[in-house]
């Protein structure tokens, strides 16, 4: 490991910040593509039996 | 749309490898600035994420353009995939700007003219995906986000920009310049640009799986409401 000096609570607090929002922001996006998917077959599943 | 889906977990394995080795080089293999000490590491975050802040908002506009134009649907769901994005990016350039301000500035925010712009443009993302969510007809709301982002660009601009043309405020000069002069020094930028193009692909997979997402949900409201008239 880096010796950060005084800042060590800085870097670290600044890559675990960006960390938490870029995993939010991955896991919000494929919910959402999965729960898209889902709403689409059966829709589609809909249409076809209509 | 259907073509690039091949293309996403390419995209994603890139920008996966481009910030994993940009940020293990530049935390772990890259010495520390002579004045800014080990605060010089948030650099590998912060200015890819606040670049992409920007850049995003500038696709949306070429893509609420294209739909203001020729009423191409699939731009208009475009702009509004990258939204999301853009404010995750935003957010973490506010965030590592921050972080980083307190030691070196003294302080966690300055109403400086870039900080202050760039605060702008975050809320400028905010009632952009609000205005989508409180338009029922998707047509209308494509107009008037079209509108916003059109107005919003002008703060994209000066976040971009106010620091070459408004000398004032506390926030340093680019970090990356055509003129190699101007530069950070090659220690320091070439880890930096890696994690760069890694969040400029990172942003292109997000926006390709977001669009799709879109277009589906596009598609089962058509559906949706086709069997409501056939009902």
């Amino acid at each position: 490991m880096p010796d950060l000096g005084k800042y060590g609570a800085e870097v670290l607090s600044a890559y675990i910040a960006t960390g938490l929002i870029v995993f939010g922001l991955l896991w919000l996006t494929w919910v959402q593509a999965r729960r898209s998917r889902k709403a689409l077959e059966e829709a589609e599943k809909r249409a076809g039996n209509g | 749309m259907a073509w690039t889906a091949p293309l996403v977990p390419v995209f994603a394995a890139l920008s996966a490898l481009m910030i994993g080795v940009g940020l293990v080089w530049g935390y772990f293999f890259t010495p520390d600035d002579f004045r800014m000490g080990a605060t010089v590491k948030i650099i590998y975050i912060h200015v890819p994420s606040a670049m992409m802040a920007i850049n995003a908002w500038a696709m949306m506009l070429v893509a609420s353009l294209i739909w203001l134009v020729r009423r191409h649907h699939v731009s208009a769901l475009a702009a509004k995939a990258a939204a999301p994005v853009g404010i995750a990016m935003t957010i973490i350039g506010l965030v590592t700007g921050a972080i980083w301000g307190q030691p070196m500035w003294g302080t966690w925010w300055a109403w400086d003219p870039r900080l202050t712009s760039f605060l702008i443009l975050f809320l400028f993302y905010l009632g952009y995906v609000a205005l989508w969510a409180a338009i029922e007809d998707p047509d209308t709301a494509a107009d008037l986000t079209s509108v916003l982002c059109i107005v919003g660009s002008v703060f994209a601009l000066l976040s971009r920009y106010a620091v070459n043309f408004w000398n004032q405020g506390l926030h340093q000069g680019a970090s990356l310049s055509l003129d190699k002069e101007e530069n950070v020094s090659d220690v320091f930028w070439q880890p930096l640009v890696l994690t760069m193009v890694g969040f400029g692909i990172l942003f292109l997979a997000l926006v390709l799986i977001r669009t799709r997402t879109e277009i589906r949900l596009r598609r089962v409201a058509a559906l949706q409401a086709r069997q409501r008239m056939e009902a």
